[in-house]
């Protein structure tokens, strides 16, 4: 599979995913620290890397994907390269996030949880990161912008933007 | 090295974004670069709880408190207040309550009407440091317990403090310890519950982040009492700066030999591992947080048996949530006599809460039980901002309810926020103000539980579901008289049958702003109009004589729908504008007004 011109599996990604099984597996429950990996290595944890995961582990593909599915941490399909966040905890909402949400999913067309054709973005609602007192929060990739407005956050994608 | 002046930076999580960061890098090279290193230290703590004036930098001795520092006051803070010993008047935090002058943080009325037990050491140690921690006393109560008692009177002493659980349920500790002390088995765990799901809430994070060693050493106390040799702190994968910091805690706890193989030269044995949580916010109810260690899909089982008797991988288990936790260690220093006199009678000790909303001074506080729900948000919170009027305040998250003017001198304990169909839950205080629809906020919450419940249970899988439907016609104008009734029933049908807390609680919301807010519901289904202006298909926007002619309005409009010269009074076209509320977020005089939709003009909507 490749993504934004960039190959998702690789030998060298694998062979790291398969070190970090080794080591989880000399503790119990060693599924979800796995699991945990697989996202960070390749940004999502498809049915091929499931399998993978299954063999090494002795566990059902069944049981697993059950397991992936339902943690939102986890995602089966790739994300962008940038991750924009909209905090819709709610401290935030009752300030009015939902607001700059509608503004992103407008401005970059996409609904919140897609990404965009050419992969450089995906707009994701996320529940309090536990920033509540600089409400609404946004984050670009790891940067936290708090009391933000619609003006300010389609400010700050613009300036993102540039960046790229 | 004793530093004259050490500067305290707030590394919590409204300050520790870039900011914070760059603000410490400027006055560690300027120190450097003036020679005055010996002279002052920078120390980078967890929250203050100030968020509202963020950055933070305090300095010691004297706890003068700076806000809003920016890269460039650095050099003028250096020069003036640590050569010169002189204060800088103008990064002095205002005291927003009586404008007097103020000395110092223990003088601000935010911090003096609190009482810091479970934030002790928040944004005074640096939390990267053990030895800060012991200088604080830190881990003297878990030598003392391992020296001087034995488990019962460990539990004994919990049961005495009246500590209950501050996760939600409010479940006296020292009773919980006993039970998972008298179920035998040579394999028992102890777990810490970080998972802190509530959204708008966070008290969890700030004690991993600022206080990682007071957790450690509770969960190491609760092991000994109970029988236990290892625990696991189940933490949200969403706070990686609390995950980071409680590694580098674990490790530096194990090479003092604090953790590990036998305890301070005791014969006691216990580790800790962290586990992540992945995202959902069921696995913060304790038997789906075990299945989720284990590797499961984190759903919930039927209780009893409770964890105490099968808990992980089928050993007798106890959870504790993060703040209860760190309240333990004071009541082994201080005693639980002295705990117990803190608070009320039937809910001792402190509760840590997150003020957010409409509130002047958003943070977080740690108060007695028993001040009073005006007293946190007037006195403490300063209230609410824009002159806007107050609503109601929501306390227990997607478990709890909105509680209304006409209670706000309630004294805040476990059993007085039941009684007010509300509920303590993790510690979240949403204040709303009149621009806040309470058929909305309602909306909001059974949204958020409509995508968090596990699928388990039909009455909460399906129930909740039908809620959300009828509440989302109500909010687009199309709720019928019948909707009203209907979300009572079956309301209180789920409440009754659902298998977990989740689904038990999930109507709370909705069924307490039926009951406080009705008539803001009846306006909705039969008058068609939302009071407060939010349901957008139930308001039109228009532009009042305030308007002064700025532009921003038709600039942020995204269909065009507003027209105006520069200077002069602008008009909303209501044919063209889709009620997104974005001129009303940009408009600098708030001269955009959402009003209730006319009779007539509903007739064709
Ligand atoms: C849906 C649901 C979510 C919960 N979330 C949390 C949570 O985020 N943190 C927490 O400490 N307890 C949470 N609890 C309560 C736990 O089940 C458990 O009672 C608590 O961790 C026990 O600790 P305590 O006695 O110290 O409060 C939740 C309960 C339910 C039903
Ligand atoms: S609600 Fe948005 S950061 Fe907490």
């Amino acid at each position: 599979m490749i993504v934004s011109g960039k190959q998702l599996i690789t030998e060298e990604k694998l062979a790291h995913l398969y070190a970090s099984m080794e080591e989880n597996k000399k503790k119990p429950g060693p599924l979800m620290p796995t699991l945990h990996e697989a996202q960070k290595i390749f940004g999502c944890v498809p049915l091929s890397i499931q399998k993978i995961i299954s063999r090494e582990l002795d566990q059902s593909i069944a049981k697993i994907n059950g397991v992936v599915t339902f943690y939102s941490q986890f995602s089966i399909e790739p994300k962008g390269e940038n991750i924009i966040n909209v905090c819709l905890g709610t401290a935030c909402y009752v300030r009015g996030s939902q607001g700059i949400l509608d503004a992103f999913s407008d401005e970059l067309k996409i609904a919140p949880g897609e990404t965009t054709a050419d992969g450089i973005f995906t707009l994701q609602a996320t529940r309090c990161i536990g920033a509540c007192g600089l409400a609404p929060v946004i984050t670009v990739n790891q940067t936290v912008h708090g009391n933000c407005s619609v003006q300010n956050a389609k400010e700050i994608l613009k300036n993102f933007k540039k960046t790229l | 090295m004793l530093e004259r002046i050490h500067v305290i930076i707030c590394g919590g999580e409204a300050c520790s974004k870039q900011e914070a960061k760059d603000i410490k890098r400027e006055f560690d090279r300027l120190l450097e670069q003036e020679g005055l290193t010996d002279e002052a230290k920078t120390v980078m703590t967890g929250c203050m709880g100030l968020c509202e004036y963020h950055p933070v930098v305090v300095m010691y001795p004297g706890e003068v408190f700076y806000q809003n520092i920016t890269v460039e006051a650095v050099a003028t803070i250096i020069e003036e207040h640590i050569k010169h010993g002189r204060i800088v008047e103008q990064y002095r935090i205002p005291e927003p309550f009586d404008r007097g002058k103020i000395k110092n943080i223990s003088q601000l009325k935010f911090y003096k009407m609190q009482k810091r037990i479970a934030l002790r050491n928040c944004g005074v140690i640096n939390p990267l440091d053990i030895s800060e921690y012991i200088a604080r006393d830190g881990y003297f109560a878990l030598a003392k317990v391992l020296r001087e008692m034995d488990p019962k009177t460990v539990i004994d002493t919990m049961k005495q403090s009246g500590l209950r659980g501050r996760g939600g349920g409010g479940f006296p500790t020292g009773l919980k310890w006993e039970f998972a002390a008298k179920s035998v088995d040579d394999v028992k765990y102890v777990i810490c519950n970080a998972d802190e799901g509530d959204p708008g809430a966070f008290m969890d994070r700030a004690v991993l982040e600022g206080d990682p060693h007071s957790v450690l050493e509770a969960m190491a106390i609760c092991g000994y009492a109970i029988g236990a040799h290892q625990g696991y702190i189940y933490v949200r994968a969403e706070y990686p700066v609390a995950v980071e910091r409680l590694e580098i805690a674990i490790r530096q706890a194990r090479e003092l030999q604090i953790l590990g193989r036998n305890i301070l030269g005791s014969h006691f044995d216990f580790d800790i591992e962290l586990r992540l949580g992945a995202g959902a916010f069921v696995c913060g109810e304790e038997t789906a947080l075990i299945a989720s260690i284990e590797g499961e899909r984190g759903m919930p089982r039927n209780k009893p048996p409770f964890p105490a008797v099968r808990g992980l991988w089928g050993r007798p288990t106890n959870v504790n949530n993060v703040e209860t936790f760190a309240n333990v260690p004071v009541i082994f220093m201080k005693g639980a006599d002295w705990f117990k006199n803190v608070g009320t009678e039937k809910s001792s000790g402190t509760k840590v809460f997150a003020l957010g909303g409409k509130i002047m001074n958003t943070g977080l506080i740690e108060i007695p039980m028993g001040t009073t729900l005006r007293e946190a948000i007037y006195d403490i919170g300063g209230g609410i901002p824009n002159k806007r009027k107050f609503k109601a305040v929501q306390t227990g998250g997607p478990s709890g309810g909105c509680i209304t003017e006409k209670y706000l001198d309630t004294p805040i304990d476990f059993d007085n926020l039941v009684e007010l169909g509300s509920m303590m839950g993790s510690g979240g205080m949403i204040v709303m103000d009149e621009d806040n629809c309470m058929v909305d906020v309602a909306r909001f919450y059974l949204d958020f539980t409509v995508e968090e419940s596990c699928g388990k249970c039909t009455p909460c899988r399906e129930g909740t579901k039908r809620m959300l439907d009828i509440l989302n016609r109500i909010c687009e104008g199309k709720g019928t008289e019948e909707d009203l009734d209907v979300l009572e029933r079956l309301g209180k049908m789920i409440q009754e049958s659902s298998l977990c807390g989740l689904g038990q609680t999930a109507p709370n919301p909705v069924l307490s702003t039926l009951k406080h807010f009705r008539s803001e519901y009846e306006a909705h289904v039969y008058d068609k109009v939302c009071p407060a202006g939010v349901c957008a298909k139930l308001t039109t926007f228009t532009i009042t004589e305030d308007c002064i002619g700025c532009t921003k309005c038709a600039r942020n409009c995204p269909v065009g729908a507003i027209h105006g010269k520069v200077k002069e009074l602008h008009h909303i076209d209501p044919a063209l504008c889709i009620h997104c509320g974005a001129c009303k977020v940009a408009c600098p005089v708030n001269a955009i007004s959402t009003k209730p939709v006319m009779k007539e003009e509903h007739a064709h909507v």
